[in-house]
């Protein structure tokens, strides 16, 4: 251990070398300017960078993107684009049956929407009960928790292409998964290409691919619960049933509160590792919202921005909504901590 | 193998086995197989030849069927063990061509006389054999190491930017007292809540009016002023007692030999976290090169990947050598720097 500190050590001071002289050539320019600002000046100096790059690529972004769910046409740039108001707005919603996409200008649209509605609820449910029961279980006396705690995270840090990939592998029809199922006597499943199956699979890969990093999050609240609460049930002889009923999860809700939103707010902008899976098909069965975006406003022949723009920003309420929630319950939980 | 369960599972201070021992049981051992067994499935497939690959049922081991060269065929002959009705004796053979169930072979060693054998008589013979030209061949053949290059440029300049702009913001934010201050952090809590999927379109455009288009500048520009890494880094330096600043200024230091001589080394172990994160981040990032890139030089691995796995007739063996390629630095920095990354999570709720 030792030796392989020193050794980063060492390679971190060769590395910084050519920064440490950047940094103090930087130096004289800087002291001059420090001369005529004051201390405050410099802090205009040390914001600046990262500002900049913020306003230019998020929040100017952020401000335009409403000018460009109010414009049509095809083209890119705002100043080549017409005028329209609400009309894209009103596209999206010119149905005469909400709950069926078919009957709906923008189907697509509809299409997706009820796709990740469904997603949603069933995606965060099953997230939510199999983190729980994974953080339980790391939780009891076991030997070598960090070691089965990092067989529970491992897959959250691959990429969403490598996880899509690694599943399409095991669910084609020739693949590892018939082959036990064909070994166990039942008849090989054709995953990506039934409908019903291919959504549980968007389903099953996300929660597999995730699950280890809500499961992690329960767990910091679960070992932050006082011991000598369950010594004192314990001691009065309570089952263990109700001790989780009575003390493990009302302790865990703020937690809980957290995983909960979180996974919505993920869950709602849920694309890539499906996108890898099964392209948003068959059909249209597995395309959620964030694809309906990309499709229409990058991918598809008839590029139409505004439209894009417009389903974005309905999303994107969604989504602002999610998270004041979330601001809101830490804060709650903060103060809560504070008493 | 069960004593080693044993050691896994012990209690302290428990005897006898409650359901809920023989449920965490089962749910450890289950989650072993259910989220190591895909990626290992993955690595050992990557190493079997497209003949192997097609088999089904699939064999554990990549299994290659022996080949031998001879005399008078130009191609290498698949070899066979056949055994003699009559004698009972095994021979090998080399299968010349095959007519609906019967093979014409012939013997390596005598190549002129045909033995017509049944092909259900015959066995192929084979030997493990772990397939490299998976691996050896998208390096050479296809423009792999091109995505490899693009993406790890992308990777190192993104999170060397990401480091010093967001260390130098969060110094600003945590060590000075200036008008606006309130009013900066605000605008960056709210765009917390402004993922990339919601802009798309608009950044886009502002990419493109940029020249950014088709350039690995534009995969790393928007990403690199992240929220949340100016956040972690705040919280972190506000730990920092501000004695320390002003026992700097008495000695003439200016304000940026601070940060760069004084807070930022004790910053250090906040921003081996971020370090890590970004790597992570702009490693895996997915959708933003996929629009931002549209010409193969400039792709990314995961760009590159998916768009040849989406291609018609996909050859899974290069795919397959290519996955476990794209997986391996982030599965080194799991095993390497595990801690830093679970604590960080558990402490901050950040991904």
């Amino acid at each position: 251990m030792a030796g392989t500190s020193s050794l980063a050590s060492a390679v971190g001071t060769a590395l910084a070398v050519p920064f440490s002289w950047l940094a103090r050539i930087i130096d004289v320019p800087l002291r001059a300017w420090q001369r005529l600002t004051g201390y405050n000046g410099m802090a205009v100096f040390f914001l600046a960078p990262n500002m900049l790059i913020f306003g230019i690529f998020v929040l100017f972004p952020l401000v335009i993107n409403f000018a460009y769910s109010m414009t049509g046409g095809g083209a890119l740039f705002l100043s080549d684009r017409t005028y329209v108001g609400a009309e894209q707005y009103q596209r999206l919603f010119d149905c005469s049956n909400y709950l069926d996409p078919r009957s709906c200008t923008e189907d697509m649209f509809w299409t997706a929407v009820r796709n990740t509605t469904i997603f949603v609820v069933l995606q965060v449910a099953l997230m939510i009960g199999v983190a729980l029961i994974t953080a339980l279980v790391l939780n009891r006396d076991l030997r070598a928790r960090s070691f089965w705690r990092a067989v529970f995270f491992f897959p959250v840090l691959l990429s969403p292409v490598v996880v899509g990939l690694i599943w399409r592998w095991i669910l084609q029809r020739q693949g590892l998964l018939n082959y036990m199922i064909f070994e166990l006597g039942f008849d090989p499943v054709n995953w990506l290409v039934e409908r019903n199956w291919a959504f549980a699979a968007a389903i099953g890969v996300s929660v597999w691919a995730h699950v280890g990093f809500y499961a992690l999050i329960l767990l910091a609240g679960l070992q932050a619960i006082p011991k000598d609460l369950y010594e004192a049930a314990e001691m009065d002889g309570t089952r263990p049933a109700r001790v989780f009923w009575r003390i493990t999860l009302p302790l865990l809700a703020p937690n809980l509160l957290v995983v909960l939103v979180l996974t919505l707010i993920r869950s709602v902008q849920i694309f890539d590792e499906v996108y890898v899976l099964t392209g948003g098909g068959p059909g249209t069965s597995t395309l959620f919202l964030t694809q309906y975006i990309y499709e229409i406003g990058f991918a598809s022949l008839l590029r139409n921005p505004g439209l894009a723009a417009a389903a974005s920003i309905l999303m994107g309420t969604v989504l602002v909504v999610l998270t004041l929630l979330q601001l809101g319950l830490a804060r709650r939980n903060e103060t809560k901590d504070k008493r | 193998m069960s004593r080693a369960f044993e050691f896994l599972l012990r209690r302290r201070g428990g005897t006898g086995l409650h359901w809920t021992d023989v449920f965490t049981y089962f749910w450890l051992v289950g989650g072993f197989v259910l989220m190591l067994g895909p990626a290992l499935w993955l690595v050992n497939s990557s190493f079997k030849t497209p003949a192997a690959l097609a088999e089904f049922p699939p064999s554990i081991l990549p299994y290659v069927t022996a080949e031998t060269v001879v005399q008078g065929y130009d191609k290498p002959l698949p070899l066979y063990r056949v055994t003699d009705k009559e004698t009972g004796e095994e021979r090998v053979l080399a299968e010349v061509r095959r007519i609906g169930i019967m093979g014409q072979m012939v013997d390596p060693k005598n190549p002129g006389e045909i033995v017509k054998v049944n092909i259900q008589d015959r066995t192929p013979v084979r030997s493990v054999s772990f397939d490299t030209e998976n691996y050896t061949k998208p390096f050479t053949a296809f423009d792999f190491p091109l995505y490899l290059r693009n993406s790890v440029f992308v990777t190192v300049v993104a999170t060397l930017i990401t480091l010093l702009t967001n260390s130098m913001a969060a110094f600003a934010l945590s060590k000075y007292n200036f008008t606006g201050r309130s009013a900066v952090m605000f605008l960056i809590v709210a765009t917390l809540m402004v993922p990339l999927s919601v802009i798309l379109v608009p950044l886009y455009s502002v990419i493109s009016a940029m020249g950014l288009f088709n350039s690995l500048w534009g995969v790393i520009l928007p990403t690199v002023a992240t929220p949340t890494g100016v956040f972690m880094l705040r919280q972190y330096m506000l730990t920092i007692p501000d004695e320390l600043l002003d026992a700097a200024r008495m000695d003439k230091a200016s304000e940026w030999q601070i940060y760069w001589r004084i807070v930022l080394p004790l910053t250090a172990p906040a921003l081996a976290v971020l370090a890590i994160f970004s790597v992570v981040w702009r490693w895996n990032d997915f959708l933003w090169p996929l629009i931002v890139l549209s010409r193969k030089e400039v792709y990314t691995l995961q760009v590159g990947l998916a768009t040849y796995a989406g291609e018609l007739n996909v050859q899974w063996h290069f795919i397959l050598a290519m996955t476990v390629v794209t997986m391996i630095p982030v599965v080194l920095v799991f095993v390497f720097l595990q801690r830093f990354i679970t604590t960080g999570i558990a402490g901050s709720g950040l991904k």
